[in-house]
């Protein structure tokens, strides 16, 4: 027991460096070095290259492969076929939306680039060179490439391994072509609403086909060893307890035989999350030949086969009065899946949780209907960086408030006042059966319209069209859904989206705590440090945080959809609280007192009312190895697996404004404030950072990206020549702010923040460039807002001259 | 594939070795001298990933032979810290949370590292265009030009590092 003179609890709080600390990163030192440790990094004695032979048809049979040539280059080990897989039955592989997808093509191609042949060699270039010499014989197919023209009465059928199967993974189909029909709401009351409505307005929003584009891209090295008949899988993985389940079903693998081992990750904005052909030809590459298989993919590669986003085409309507009060929204969306029906959404919710879409208004009644449908383009369906189908959900909803006043001549800023959810209504149930925990919209909004001075500029505006200029000013609020999910509503394949961690604390009184999520830039091996000294009194540099090796760290998730700071973040500050509890008894141990007498203090148990009889964390974590109460086992640690009981609500007020040149078609952005609550701010100096990277790729999105097919499938521009990522010189300044609303149900009220700047800002500047439209009557215009698609649109009004 | 003899100046090491003809810098670098720093990020000279410095210039090493670098001075992130402290640019990068996942990072640490020397008093607007070939997913580029001014700063007040 201390009996001196302690320092005063704010002193001693600071010194922990925890919850609300601007702390500077543990990641850094590696990283800045080159020290770092990403995939291809890895060199494992031995290691051997695989890359794949891709099909330049979109839709094609395959008559024959011939590999003899490619097998004569020095250096080429073996070259697999979906023929080599068969036996094993790995030429499939289940997708996580209860469809298959080919590992290998068999028989047929489904899309252009799509694997048919792994090639393994000594080296990337021995590789490269043999992959010109396989020799494959097509015949090609009709395709289908527009989602609107697949379940046409002709269209021509483009998965013949599903024919006379009623299901692809999520309910009955209607068209060999037709994946699932999904609906959710009140349609009798949301007819009744627009029947009965003043105003209605209706609009189609395409979401173009996007790729996250991560600047590390896709890879493993498989090591199989053959004696002890263990499989070591490393790679780039966001979740890599699930990759470890997902193998052990695949091929038939003792799950306690596979170690799954994700390093650092250069970045994965959700595309990192899935399964890939990659990873299943080199672990089977590396059985089949006994030596580690490596396989890094090309950058062309990653842009037009691994995951994309978005690819919604949606049909909104909303009905309202003629004051502005929104009564009733009604969606419609076709979605492309591609080739294949692997989308990665909990497996319950084929449309992940698209319904959302009410957004932060309050809607009485809402009706959404999705069909999901095969085409002749790569898989996937990713979230990137946005919690499952939000972004898209986001967009509809925000995009239609400006449509609805426009036709009420309403300002959006005026129409979204008069529609926000009020702060007395949370917990709000919203139309679609979503509980949202907390928000005070309101004092956001106005906090942000006073920011900008909106007023301002609105006249500004006002003047400028005047003059026969192109201004424009967006606005967005965003409701996010993140933190998936509660078990009762979220798994994939039946596993429960909890999340975990597990706490040790040495008798030094330094920890390690692992965790089940997994890094791919957001820092966690800092912020979740934080949260521990807030809960301990440790302070965070004496905690190291683990990630990414199954062998080690508790069975997680992982992480995508925001869900690290939710549900992880929830497990560490649960797995610490039962730390203190124990910690609590060892104390009252320690001081011969018992544990009523004692409160808790920052980093330590002092008897109530005695400051100065005291015992620190440090001290009861060496009792806790060496003098513990009579019954008590030894040891200081916990395991928390957390099942949150909602999700969280994020939500934030986002305005840009830019400036169109009506005779080039290009938009400056002028300006871009942000206004974020996520909830209790971990760390406000990596909140910030995820904000700014979140924007920009909001930006890219709104301003530029889409995967563009030509009409017989070939993927125009899948390189980053064609492919848009902004540049530091294109790439806007950013404005961040903040208000805090902490979640009632969270352990520490943390909502999780690192998607909410996709999801808002897409529409803020959408809605910007369409806003300086405005007064010629144009309600919508497509993403990307391209120079060359502004400039059409300006040529279309004749304001271009 | 007939190999070819080479002799470069890498982070002041000497280095002579065997290389094909079509052996990429990069991959030179990396699977050769086990300089794994250098990363690899669209092969097409687009990302900047792989920027190091050649005989006083950034190059892009992934569209770089090995044979060029013959006879060259080269430079990459792990040669940037100079006696046992971190360049003023890692300094900066890490103040001012000019890095998330760190892929890009050696490559823009590389490429500010030569344009501070081109121009030590870069104004904002300078310091983008000097990054715009060096491209970065996560971080949105604000707080990596505040890292860069950082450094400018540093360089400033207490003179260039000592290579």
């Amino acid at each position: 027991m201390t009996d001196v003179i302690v320092a005063p609890s704010k002193e001693r709080e600071a010194g922990l460096a925890g919850i609300g600390s601007h702390r500077k990163r543990k990641e850094d030192p590696r990283l800045i070095q080159g020290k770092g440790q990403f995939l291809d990094d890895l060199k494992l004695p031995g290691t051997v290259f695989g890359d794949f032979v891709r099909s330049p048809h979109a839709h094609a049979k395959i008559k024959a492969i011939r590999a003899d040539k490619a097998k004569a280059v020095p250096g080429i080990i073996a070259v697999l076929t979906a023929e080599d897989l068969k036996p094993l039955n790995l030429h499939w592989m289940p997708t996580l939306a209860g469809d298959r997808q080919a590992v290998l093509a068999h028989e047929k191609v489904h899309f252009q680039n799509q694997e048919v042949a792994f090639v393994v060699g000594e080296d990337r270039y021995a590789v490269a060179d043999a992959i010109q010499l396989v020799e494959v014989d097509y015949e090609a197919l009709p395709v289908v490439i527009d989602p609107k023209k697949a379940m046409a009465p002709n269209a021509p059928t483009l998965r013949d391994d599903l024919t006379g199967k009623d299901n692809a993974g999520q309910g009955p189909r209607r068209h060999p072509n037709h994946i699932f029909n999904w609906s959710v709401g009140d349609k009798a009351a949301t007819d009744k609403a627009f029947a009965g409505a003043a105003v209605t307005v209706k609009e189609d929003i395409a979401y173009q086909r996007v790729f996250p584009c991560p600047l590390e891209t896709c890879g493993c090295v498989a090591s199989m060893d053959p004696v002890r008949g263990e499989l070591t899988l490393y790679g780039t993985f966001q979740a890599p307890h699930v990759v470890r389940t997902v193998v052990s079903l695949i091929a038939g693998l003792p799950e306690h035989k596979i170690h799954v081992i994700a390093q650092d990750i250069g970045g994965g904005f959700g595309g990192k999350v899935g399964a890939y052909p990659g990873y299943i030809c080199s672990a089977v590459a590396s059985i089949v030949i006994g030596r580690p298989v490596k396989w890094v993919e090309s950058r062309m590669d990653n842009l037009s086969t691994t995951a994309f986003a978005r690819d919604y085409h949606m049909t909104g309507e909303l009905a309202a009065d003629k004051d502005g009060k929104i009564r009733a929204l009604r969606v419609y969306v076709l979605a492309d899946h591609g080739a294949f029906n692997a989308h990665a959404q909990p497996t319950k919710w084929p449309a992940g949780l698209f319904s959302i879409v009410t957004g932060s208004y309050d809607i009485g009644a809402a009706h959404v209907a999705v069909d999901g449908v095969f085409t002749n383009k790569a898989p996937g369906g990713v979230a990137y960086r946005c919690s499952f189908r939000v972004t898209e959900a986001s967009y509809l909803i925000e995009r239609m408030v400006d449509v609805l006043a426009l036709k009420l001549g309403m300002d959006p800023a005026d129409l979204r006042r008069k529609n926000l959810i009020q702060p007395e209504q949370f917990p709000y149930k919203s139309a679609l059966g979503w509980e949202y925990d907390s928000g005070v919209y309101p004092a956001a909004l106005e906090k942000a319209l006073k920011a900008v001075d909106y007023k301002g500029l609105r006249q500004e505006q006002a003047e400028k069209r005047k003059r026969g200029e192109l201004m424009g000013i967006g606005l967005a609020f965003f409701t996010e859904i993140v933190g998936a999910g509660p078990t009762r509503n979220c798994d994939i394949l039946g596993i429960g989206m909890f999340d975990s961690c597990e706490i040790r604390v040495h008798p030094t009184g330094s920890i390690i705590a692992r965790l089940g999520t997994k890094s791919t830039g957001q820092g966690h091996e800092t912020t979740y440090a934080q949260i521990i000294a807030s809960e301990l009194g440790i302070p965070s540099d004496d905690i190291m945080i683990e990630e990414g090796n199954t062998d080690t760290a508790p069975y997680g998730l992982g992480t995508y959809g925001s869900r690290s700071t939710p549900v992880a973040g929830a497990a560490c500050a649960q797995a610490a609280r039962t730390i203190r509890e124990k910690a609590k008894k060892i104390a009252a141990h320690m001081m011969e007192v018992s544990e009523t007498d004692l409160e808790w203090d920052v980093d330590r148990f002092q008897i109530k009312g005695v400051p100065q009889k005291t015992v620190t964390m440090k001290q009861i974590a060496m009792a806790a190895y060496s003098n513990v109460p009579a019954g008590m086992q030894h040891g200081l640690e916990a395991t928390n697996y957390y099942d949150p009981p909602n999700f969280t609500y994020p939500f934030g007020a986002y305005i840009c404004v830019v400036d169109v040149d009506r005779f080039t078609g290009e938009t400056k952005v002028r300006r871009f404030y942000a206004l974020d609550d996520c909830g209790t701010r971990i760390n406000p100096m990596i909140i910030e950072g995820q904000v700014h990277g979140g924007l920009t790729e909001a930006f890219a999105i709104a301003m530029g990206q889409e995967i563009v097919y030509d009409e017989t499938g070939n993927v125009l521009g899948a390189s980053l020549m064609d492919y848009f990522v902004p540049t530091s010189v294109e790439t806007p300044v950013w404005e961040t702010d903040f208000t805090v609303t902490p979640s009632p149900h969270h352990p520490i009220g943390a909502k999780g923040v690192g998607e909410s700047p996709n999801v808002g800002g897409v529409s803020a500047f959408s809605n910007a460039v369409i806003d300086a439209f405005a007064h010629h009557g144009v309600t919508h215009m497509p993403m990307p807002h391209t120079p060359w698609r502004v400039s059409e649109v300006c040529h279309r009004l004749g304001i271009d001259k | 594939m007939a190999k070819q003899k080479i002799a470069l100046s890498v982070n002041g090491k000497k280095i002579e070795a065997s290389v094909e003809p079509r052996t990429l810098l990069v991959h030179f670098l990396r699977e050769e001298l086990n300089l794994t720093g250098t990363h690899i990020g669209c092969e097409t000279s687009h990302c900047g990933a792989c920027t190091v410095d050649l005989n006083g210039m950034s190059v892009k090493s992934c569209t770089v032979l090995a044979v060029q670098a013959d006879g060259g001075d080269l430079k990459t992130v792990e040669g940037l810290a100079a006696g046992g402290k971190l360049h003023p640019l890692q300094e900066g990068f890490m103040q001012e949370h000019g890095l998330q996942c760190g892929f890009c990072t050696p490559g823009m640490l590389m490429r500010g590292y030569r344009m501070l020397q081109e121009n030590p008093n870069p104004s904002d607007e300078d310091i983008r265009w000097g990054l715009s070939g060096n491209l970065c997913r996560c971080t949105g580029y604000q707080n990596i030009v505040k890292s860069v001014q950082y450094a400018a700063d540093k360089i400033r007040k207490e003179g260039a590092p000592k290579p």
